[in-house]
């Protein structure tokens, strides 16, 4: 006898009370906090701050650890709860040249005023595994040194004081807001950038790495990779004034590209920008490559028919809440569809059998 | 989710309504045109009803009686998880007769059951523009709608013919609405598409992760695309639901063993469990509603 | 600020304005017939109707432009309070509200543009009186045949023939709304 799919909300709530329990593991091994989270997967914290769009460490802990550690189901559980949240306002852009940096390095200079910050990187490791860290090894504190008080200059600023590279126009106008706008195609910078710093980092990568490899390059340099707190400032109408309301913690990237020059203007370098926040220097550089491919069209440049210098492919294809919800509809009944579709196959069939049959 | 005070009626925020209630007006008044929508993160995946449940959100009053199906079916998992975040969220009555539903949220079918004036059917869309798969350019389509630019849409299914010697395209059928816009009725199977036109509700369509509002209002003409020599048909399993015994509704197939047996069954759940309630049975049908399903 | 301009709004948003929106889906589209419409108390001279229709559809982002026999003190002050949409004049707006004497020429409107002819303005016009009688009307939404009371049917007429650009019209008078789309065929009678 024909038992249909019946009881679809007993077995929701059986696969949620299921995945509650798998989530938690064996419960003879500690409970993960959210506190150790933070702490100690910080980079995963960032990662799910930058691509969720909202900077907030202990909830982006949250995420994680609810979503077993699936950083995009996290990044989706961030999204969701950030659209319910009130506007109560904008802060002032923020001023990354005030930053107090942990991290400073550039690759086009050897010195330069502020100096190179090597800070808490990966870059100079050995890629071998720590059997002590299984073993829970404490680890002694890191030397310190005073704080240098110096000036952190930009180096794009002091390539700019010569014309040696492009000037960015300045501008008080609000940028578009991604979030609450439809995007609208062909677009301008600031939504791409937007675009691009939430979208995913994977694709990111891939896009910014396809462009080293010949697919639109632009020859880029780190011109300056920076990461560090700013304040984070907010005009109060009532006061007169801005107050810093808190701070945040950001990656910044700003890369130099050749420039042919053109009649009008004699050879220049241009920029590409990134900024994320948290720690997340992979997705800051990569996003200054896509920026800076996708600027062709301002620059003067050849459109190549590189996928990264497509701003309706990367915009449409770079966040992935969208792209996983999409791919993973497919998994939902489609048998309504399927079944229009068997019908036209064996009815094609059908009809080129007897063709072939009257042909013989 | 636990407690359903902290959301506001039906989930979104006045200001989200808003933007998405104006949408809903100019595509009611520009029937079969797509109204770009800044459509809002919903707590569920995009790909899963997000623009449906965001159009339904911004259309439901407490007084309405809700009915969410998926493939035709009230109890599909995810029509389930749908009709539930709503009675949630919206303290909305929910019910799966399709006579005695306000609104009607669906996937992929439109009920078999006529609708009536004063309901409102809302469809949930993967990809609303019809020309998609023919441009994947944003840009191009939207010139192509502004130019009524059809020419594409006919040429492919004119290599339908030249190849298969008929239109194969089986389910997400265009129509063309009132002479002038080209619409897609989301992967309804074109078995349904005679119900798109001159339908009593208000239909709306919903397409969340593609940003896109759009509408037939009542008694609106939308006709399938086809050629003179080669006229559109709605087409369905040619058998009779082997638990209702419908002639006419369209149909689900349903692999019985490892032997190549199969059945046929109504995929409107609601409209075949009447039947049987009203007494007719099919051959592999019991006598009462639900007593063959468990 | 008047004081009267705080009094008179939803006091229950959320419900009110479902309800008020699911009359003005369904006026506008079903083209001549008629809707009861309330849940608010507008100042003078705002209809019931009207004054809803603003509550439940405007707000910050979306520019009105009053007629001038609507854009009064009391009236701008209320509209301020209760939405903060920006009072503009009639080629910057996305809705306007006002006797039909008040938004003529309508051809001030916004009517969208070819590729996104949904940017086009929402006309609130306020009548003396609403009934079934007067210009015929057929298109999407209308069965055979339906009839409105319409101020006039040259402008509708030159509105149509725009389509798919073109304004959209609310029709108000006391707590009830018709709707009239630029889809509407509109024919003197």
């Amino acid at each position: 006898m024909y038992v249909a799919v019946k009881g679809g909300e007993k077995a929701i709530d059986a696969a949620h009370a299921w995945l509650a329990e798998e989530r938690r593991g064996d419960t003879s091994v500690s409970e993960l906090s959210v506190a150790q989270i933070r702490q100690q997967l910080t980079l995963a914290v960032n990662r799910v701050m930058a691509e969720g769009s909202l900077y907030d460490p202990d909830l982006a802990a949250l995420a994680i650890k609810q979503a077993r550690g699936d950083l995009i189901e996290a990044i989706f559980l961030i999204r969701a709860y950030r659209t319910t949240l009130p506007r109560l306002g904008a802060s002032t852009p923020v001023e990354t040249a005030q930053m107090a940096v942990c991290r400073r390095i550039s690759a086009t200079f050897k010195d330069l005023p502020g100096g190179q910050i090597l800070g808490p990187t990966f870059d100079y490791t050995h890629r071998l595994l720590d059997f002590k860290l299984a073993a829970e090894g404490e680890v002694p504190a890191a030397p310190t040194a005073p704080a240098s008080l110096d000036a952190v200059p930009h180096v794009t600023a002091m390539l700019n004081r010569d014309g040696l590279i492009q000037t960015e126009a300045q501008g008080n106008a609000t940028p578009p807001d991604l979030t609450r706008e439809p995007m609208e195609l062909p677009t301008t910078r600031p939504l791409r950038l937007q675009a691009i710093t939430r979208g995913d980092e994977g694709f990111i990568l891939s896009m910014a790495y396809s462009t080293q490899r010949g697919y639109g390059r632009t020859h880029a340099f780190v011109g300056e990779l920076r990461i560090g707190t700013v304040a984070v400032e907010m005009d109060i109408p009532e006061l007169g004034f801005s107050v810093e309301i808190g701070e945040v913690e950001l990656t910044e990237c700003e890369t130099v590209n050749q420039f042919k020059g053109s009649k009008t203007e004699p050879p220049q370098f241009t920029r590409g920008y990134g900024l994320v926040f948290g720690q997340t220097e992979r997705k800051a550089i990569a996003m200054s490559l896509v920026d800076r491919a996708l600027r062709w069209k301002e620059l003067g440049e050849d459109n190549t028919g590189a996928p990264a210098q497509d701003e309706e492919f990367v915009l449409m294809h770079a966040d992935n809440i969208q792209a996983t919800g999409f791919l993973e509809h497919i998994k939902l009944p489609h048998y309504v569809d399927f079944q229009a579709e068997l019908e036209l196959v064996r009815k094609l069939r059908r009809e080129a059998l007897a063709q072939a049959e009257a042909a013989e | 989710m636990t407690d359903q005070t902290a959301y506001n009626f039906a989930y979104l925020d006045e200001q989200t309504k808003r933007m998405i209630r104006r949408a809903i007006l100019k595509g009611v008044a520009i029937p079969g045109y797509q109204v770009p929508f800044a459509s809002r993160e919903m707590p569920m995946p995009y790909g899963w009803g997000t623009g449906g449940v965001q159009v339904t959100a911004a259309c439901l009053v407490p007084e309405d009686r809700l009915k969410v199906i998926d493939q035709g079916a009230d109890d599909t998992t995810n029509a389930v998880s749908i009709r539930r975040f709503f009675q949630r969220t919206a303290g909305v009555e929910v019910t799966e007769a399709t006579a005695d539903a306000t609104v009607i949220q669906t996937r992929h079918r439109i009920p078999e059951t006529p609708l009536t004036e004063g309901q409102i059917l809302v469809y949930q869309v993967p990809i609303p523009e019809p020309l998609r798969f023919l441009e994947p350019r944003e840009t191009e389509t939207r010139k192509m709608h502004e130019l009524e630019d059809y020419g594409l849409m006919h040429v492919k299914l004119y290599e339908d013919i030249s190849r298969h010697g008929q239109i194969a395209t089986a389910y997400d059928y265009p129509v063309k609405v009132e002479g002038r816009y080209v619409m897609d009725p989301s992967p309804i199977p074109k078995f349904d598409n005679p119900k798109l036109g001159g339908n009593a509700a208000i239909q709306l369509f919903g397409a969340g992760r593609e940003q896109r509002i759009y509408a037939l209002p009542p008694y609106t003409q939308a006709i399938s695309l086809d050629f003179d020599d080669y006229p559109f048909a709605a087409s369905k399993a040619d058998h009779s639901c082997d638990l209702c015994a419908a002639p006419d509704s369209y149909l689900d197939e349903v692999i019985t063993d490892d032997q190549g047996s199969r059945m046929f069954v109504c995929s409107d759940t609601d409209f075949c469990a009447s039947r049987r309630a009203a007494g007719h049975i099919g051959p592999m049908g019991a006598p009462r509603a639900g007593a063959d399903v468990e | 600020m008047t004081p009267d301009a705080l009094l008179g709004g939803f006091t229950d948003a959320p419900r009110q304005s479902a309800r008020a929106f699911r009359a003005a889906l369904e006026a506008m589209a079903r083209p001549g017939t008629l809707w009861p419409i309330d849940g608010a108390a507008p100042p003078a001279p705002l209809s019931v109707a009207a004054g809803v229709l603003i509550l439940t559809l405007c707000d910050g982002t979306t520019p009105l432009h009053l007629g001038p026999s609507y854009d009064l003190p009391v009236v701008r002050d209320w509209v301020t309070f209760h939405t903060g949409a920006p009072l503009v004049a009639a080629k910057d707006a996305q809705f306007a509200c006002g006797t039909w004497a008040d938004l003529m020429p309508v051809d001030r409107f916004a009517i969208g543009l070819p590729d996104y002819p949904d940017r086009a303005a929402t006309l609130i016009v306020e009548m003396p009186a609403l009934t079934n009688q007067g210009p015929r009307l057929t298109g999407p939404g209308i069965a055979t045949a339906a009839h409105l009371s319409l101020p006039e049917t040259a402008a509708f007429r030159a509105n149509r023939a725009l389509f798919p650009q073109g304004f959209d019209t609310y029709l108000t008078c006391g707590a009830q709304v018709a709707g009239l789309p630029r889809s509407t065929n509109v024919e003197a009678v």
